[in-house]
């Protein structure tokens, strides 16, 4: 018998059981969309979050005081020593470094702002000119302490507190009192919604000395850092931590974390949380595996006198172990492609429903579904098929 | 060309044995007309099934055109089932999902023929068997007699030497089974070598020769001088 006497056999055989094959085929493919619209999801989610984290900046180091490692601040409490704060020198140092494009010293607090006969209370950053490039921001009108004007008493606010307090007029060159000081609106931050779980349409931006001035500190909540290059991230890093040490008196004191390191951990998780996701979809294949082997059997037994009489024609064990194999492969090859679709369309729902997740499923996983599809409904049909081919002839003629 | 030595072959029911065929020594020549009958139980089929190698004796050498058969591999047989031998059975034995045609293509696509050819060949056996009009039926919309024409067809499609049919017309009335026997003499008439098991007498008769069977032994075993 040639392989395409067997295809074509086999394939007229998988049609004319219309509904078994059908139930078959919906089991795989509801196995295989399985892991299509699972990984998109998980795919897409780490995606997300990734872009979500990507936009905060390029490049960024963020310098922060205390020691991360256990032992180290172990060791201080043990000793009683607090770490020591970052100071607007310390940021300046960092900012002469060879690898550092730019920095922007930040500090982080609440106050209460007033103006046009309003009151509420926002969430202040105290930074430079800087803190709006090395964060991504955008201003949709004016500027923010243009280059060595540090010392003016400006403010940016962030889109929806603009929109609130001056609704009709226009919010650049408006006075506004921001705890004991008055301020003058100098640029309104572009609307960009929550990102990482900060909005930066509800906050105000102030020069740096007037925020440890409002928030009575001297020292600093962080040291955002922007490295001239990708590959200087490292070296940025190394240096950072040499310089801080140098002038916290050979203490290492200081955290530095590179962006590109908490991006690797997300992505580490969210691919894990992925292959898992998969996994457990996968699981469904294998039980629509179980049911191709069980209808198979079935087939087989119902079959039997058909196998019989294809013996006493002279259809070899071979003949019937390939006919019944290649029902198998139609059957998988068919949820396969159907489950493939159904995932496809499936994704694509998703990412009708939720724009901002890019829900497509990674190659991988489409592949591996559909290799998995295959895998199984061949395996399945492994024992039903030389089940078939041991058949004795005579027997199964009697059987009716 | 079928020549049989002290073939045995026994079935075991749980300690019992049944001895289906004890000590059968037969020798049929090529484009003989035989006849099988006896009692049920006394090994008609098992010896039937023997000869068309779908079973195998327990004891005894089977030789087919001086080959000796019990020494071939299961290819090998099945290859002969396929070229040499061609069985027609009571229950006629179509497979119910495919049409008339698709049956008698059967043996055709088992050899590996190329499918034009192959159409070609059932056409014509169509138009023998006279099934031309049923030829996209499935067997459920056939009458017993052309259910069991599309299996004449299929047996002979691939011109077996040897025709094996135990009780052709079991299933039919007595009108239609006359038919079928005319269609299997007339294979004999070609050149066929027919072999016909049945409990009629009346048709075993109309063989050449008759062999009479009991208890798994050959009892009879008579040639008519006439043909
Ligand atoms: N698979 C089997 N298992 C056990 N015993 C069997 C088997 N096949 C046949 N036999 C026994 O072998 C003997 C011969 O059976 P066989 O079918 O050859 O008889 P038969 O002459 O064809 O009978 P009938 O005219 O009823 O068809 C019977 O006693 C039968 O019960
Ligand atoms: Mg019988």
């Amino acid at each position: 018998m040639t392989l395409t006497d067997t295809l074509q056999t086999s394939f007229k055989t998988v049609v004319s059981y219309r509904v078994r094959s059908l139930l078959i085929i919906l089991a795989m493919a509801l196995g295989v969309a399985a892991v299509v619209v699972l990984t998109a999801l998980g795919d897409g989610a780490r995606n997300y979050v990734i872009n979500q984290f990507s936009s905060i900046g390029t490049n960024l180091l963020v310098v922060l005081p205390g020691r991360a490692e256990t032992s180290g601040s172990f060791l201080g409490a043990v000793l009683g020593q607090t770490p020591r704060d970052l100071t607007l020198k310390d940021a300046q140092l960092l900012g002469r470094l060879p690898q550092v494009r730019r920095y922007a010293p930040l500090n982080v607090g609440a106050a209460e702002l007033s103006a046009a006969n309003r009151l509420r209370e926002v969430t202040v950053l105290g930074s430079t000119a800087n803190l709006i490039p090395i964060r991504h921001m955008k201003l949709a009108q004016g500027s923010f302490l243009a280059h060595g004007t540090e010392r003016n008493a400006q403010i940016v606010l962030g889109a929806k507190i603009a929109n609130e307090f001056f609704p009709r007029s226009q919010a650049i060159g408006q006075r506004v009192r921001l705890g004991d000081n008055r301020f003058l609106v100098s640029g309104v931050l572009a609307s960009q919604g929550e990102s990482m779980g900060f909005n930066t349409d509800e906050i105000v931006i102030i020069p740096i000395d007037y925020a440890q001035a409002l928030f009575n500190t001297t020292s600093l909540f962080r040291i955002l850092i922007e490295a001239k290059s990708h590959s200087e991230i490292e070296s940025a890093k190394q240096a950072i931590l040499a310089t801080m040490r140098q002038s916290h008196d050979g203490e290492d004191d200081t955290t530095v974390i590179t962006q590109d390191a908490i991006l690797a951990t997300f992505d580490r998780v969210l691919q894990a949380l992925t292959l898992a996701v998969a996994g457990i979809a996968a699981i469904s294949l294998i039980v629509a595996g179980i049911l191709v082997m069980n209808v198979m059997l079935v087939s087989v037994n119902q079959r039997t006198a058909e196998i019989g009489l294809l013996k006493a024609i002279g259809a070899t064990s071979t003949d019937i172990r390939r006919l019944f194999f290649a029902e198998a492969v139609w059957l998988s090859l068919a949820g396969a492609i159907l489950g493939f679709l159904l995932g496809q369309f499936g994704s694509l729902m998703l990412r009708l429903a939720y724009p901002q997740l890019p829900a497509w499923a990674p190659a991988w996983a489409s592949i591996a579904g559909i290799l998995v599809a295959l895998i199984t409904g061949i395996l399945a049909s492994l024992l039903p098929a030389s089940q078939a081919a041991r058949l004795d002839a005579v027997k199964a003629l009697g059987k009716k | 060309m079928i020549r049989l030595t002290a073939i045995t072959r026994t079935f075991h029911m749980g300690d019992q044995a049944v001895y289906a065929l004890n000590d059968i020594n037969l020798h049929i020549a090529s484009g003989e007309y035989v006849s099988i009958m006896g009692p049920s139980g006394s090994g008609k089929s098992t010896l039937l099934n023997i000869i068309g190698l779908l079973d195998k004796p327990d004891g005894g050498s089977y030789e087919m055109d001086n080959r000796l058969i019990t020494d071939l591999s299961e290819t090998e047989q099945a290859q002969i089932r396929r070229e040499k031998i061609g069985f027609v059975f009571q229950s006629f034995h179509l497979v119910p999902r495919l049409t008339a045609a698709e049956n008698i293509e059967l043996p055709l696509i088992l050899s590996g023929m190329p499918s034009a050819q192959r159409q070609s060949l059932v056409n014509d056996a169509l138009q023998a068997f006279e099934l031309k009009e049923r030829a996209h039926h499935r067997p459920a919309e056939l009458s017993g007699g052309q259910r069991q024409r599309v299996a004449i067809a299929r047996a002979t499609i691939m011109h077996p030497s040897v025709i094996l049919a135990d009780e052709p017309t079991g299933n039919l009335d007595h009108q239609i089974g006359a038919e079928v026997m005319l269609l299997l003499e007339n294979l004999h008439h070609t050149g066929t070598t027919l072999i016909v098991v049945t409990h009629d007498r009346e048709l075993g008769l109309r063989a050449h020769r008759q062999i009479g069977m009991r208890d798994g032994k050959i009892l009879t075993d008579q040639t008519d001088d006439a043909h």
